[in-house]
């Protein structure tokens, strides 16, 4: 099983061509980048507005933990069912697989967020207002690069859900790595089950990898000081 | 000038924070706000730069009603420093003293000069401009917070309990750096202290404000101690106030010549406490006759006392005379001693006042 499993991933047939392993890489990348960013689009200005705020910190608690209990796969078949009569071509299936992905991204973003810009230092906040800030100054230049950690953490563990979870693309014949679980299962060749699932595995590790090297980046050094003392 | 005109403050709850406040703030010079904890000081302080709304009342600086300015533009040109200095964590000390120049529309160049100008006022070096907050100690903090207020050239600075986050030996380095950048500058420095030592021994000018918001009397340090207003004031500023006074009296002494011996020298004989000098005069330390004989070694020097200045106030002469080994208070004029004063001495110049 392992040496099978071992053939499959090191034969370079496995990796080229339409429906090889970077074909499928890009797809579920692309599905995945793209829910990301929708989620962000919602979540991170919500979660702004809270942590700025102090407004509506139980819609983040209470919405955030209800969206985790969403079950994706019932969520993707009603969307599917939905969707599908409506819209035509790839969207008609890719639209509910990125509702779904959405939907999963939204929590951990939004939490990151608000708990990020809550956890400033309310001298600096009140320092900041006292040296006359405008309130949108004190929101993207003192709040925002604060909590930028927290928020960078929220988006990752958003992104590691994704890239597991847009594998059920695959169900509704859609692309993605996910396609070598479905197809693996139904032609019973289990080598290729898990051969993908460590495609899978590695994608996600890569792509935290290449988020954290972001977050080295964009977030001051003088955080990274204040947290290691 | 700040102008308290009939100023009040009372929250939705009903609480009153601050009740009819009308006092002069005057041009230069540091006063202080104290009082017990409810006095109201720290609402007072921030109904000037508008971080708190009065009920009633206004406050004009240079007879200009600051509830006529847009609150962020005000703010920009009064200097603020709070307790725990606040300072914006993921800029750099330079940054976070650019942060008003910037505000206020200056260039990255002049802003630069500007903040490297306050960080050098505040005794910090440039190689610390290049830290962060976090690398630094509380004191630094709070100097670069210091720095941050001034780095526009305010006419004003607000001040809330500056010092009271760091240890004793920091917060009197970091008062008379403030009297200093005070008296340097010529600024107007209203300081919000709960401290009574803090404010007597800081301020040009001390507002007591008592609970519920009412200024209980606005004097000089010195008046103060003298003649406090009613009760309460009196019981504010403490039991020891007689003794403090002292700090506010100046002494009308002749200090008596001192015989003194330079290291290395023989010791005169006799009895009792010889003054060792330096090449130039300075005092260095008194030898103990009864143990030394022969030339003075550096390592027969018993602990100078408290060193008193020509000019000094009573409290420092009659501190020199009764920390002195000797008992006679050490008198220096431009470092080189002139002679002595005994505690009795600075008793009868008191008595004769």
């Amino acid at each position: 099983m392992i040496s099978l499993t071992w053939q499959w991933l090191t034969d370079p047939a496995t990796w080229t061509g339409p429906g090889g392993i970077l074909a499928q890489s890009v797809t579920h990348l692309r599905i995945s980048v793209i829910a990301l960013a929708l989620a962000a689009l919602v979540a991170v200005p919500v979660g702004l507005f809270i942590g700025h705020t102090g407004r509506g910190r139980w819609l983040a608690i209470n919405v955030a933990g209800a969206f985790r209990a969403i079950p994706s796969l019932g969520v993707l078949f009603v969307a599917t069912l939905i969707l599908l009569p409506r819209l035509s071509g790839d969207l008609a299936f890719e639209l509910p697989v990125i509702l779904v992905l959405v939907l999963l991204a939204v929590p951990p973003v939004l939490s990151g967020t608000y708990a990020g810009v809550e956890a400033v230092d309310p001298a600096a906040r009140d320092a900041a207002r006292g040296v006359g800030m405008t309130e949108s100054q004190i929101l993207w230049q003192v709040e925002v690069p604060a909590a930028l950690p927290l928020v960078l953490s929220g988006l990752r563990s958003a992104m590691l859900q994704i890239i597991a979870t847009a594998t059920i693309a695959a169900i509704v014949g859609i692309g993605g790595l996910g396609r070598y679980l479905i197809d693996g299962q139904a032609s019973r060749q289990y080598e290729v089950m898990a051969g993908g699932a460590i495609v899978v595995a590695a994608l996600a590790l890569l792509v935290d990898l290449v988020m954290a090297g972001i977050q080295r980046v964009v977030v001051s050094r003088g955080l990274v000081e204040a947290r290691a003392g | 000038m700040i102008r308290f005109e009939g100023v009040t403050k009372r929250y939705a709850d009903g609480v009153t924070a601050v009740d009819d406040l009308s006092l002069e703030v005057p041009q230069g010079g540091i006063t202080v706000f104290v009082g017990p904890s409810g006095c109201g000081k720290t609402t007072s302080l921030r109904m000037i730069n508008r971080m708190v709304e009065p009920t009633e009342g206004r406050i004009l600086i240079n007879d200009q009603d600051v509830a006529a300015r847009k609150p962020a533009q005000l703010r920009r040109s009064i200097g603020y420093v709070i307790q725990h200095a606040g300072l914006f964590p993921h800029r750099t000390v330079l940054k976070n003293v650019m942060t008003v120049p910037r505000l206020i529309g200056w260039d990255q160049a002049r802003a630069r000069s500007a903040a490297m100008e306050a960080i050098e006022k505040v005794g910090l070096t440039a190689d610390q401009a290049e830290r962060y907050p976090a690398q630094l100690s509380g004191g630094q903090q709070q100097r670069v917070g210091v720095a941050r207020a001034l780095a526009s050239d305010p006419e004003v600075v607000l001040m809330d309990e500056p010092f009271s986050a760091v240890d004793p030996l920091v917060r009197m380095d970091l008062q008379a750096e403030v009297r200093r950048l005070q008296r340097e500058l010529g600024i107007t420095v209203v300081l919000v202290t709960h401290d009574i030592d803090e404010a007597i021994g800081l301020g040009d000018h001390v507002a007591v404000l008592r609970q519920g918001g009412r200024l209980a009397q606005l004097a000089t340090p010195g008046e103060l101690l003298r003649e406090p207003a009613d009760d309460f004031v009196a019981s504010f500023v403490g039991k020891d106030r007689g003794y403090r006074k002292l700090g506010f009296t100046g002494a009308d002494l002749d200090p008596a010549p001192e015989q003194t011996v330079r290291l290395g020298e023989d010791v005169p004989t006799g009895r009792g406490w010889v003054l060792a000098v330096g090449e130039g005069g300075e005092p260095l330390g008194w030898v103990d006759r009864h143990t030394s004989g022969g030339p003075v070694g550096e390592d027969e020097l018993h602990r100078m006392g408290s060193l008193a200045e020509v000019g000094d106030s009573a409290r420092v002469f009659l501190d020199a005379a009764l920390s002195a080994p000797s008992r006679r208070g050490v008198v220096v004029q431009d470092g080189r001693v002139i002679g002595t004063v005994s505690a009795q001495q600075v008793v009868d110049s008191l008595e004769r006042t």
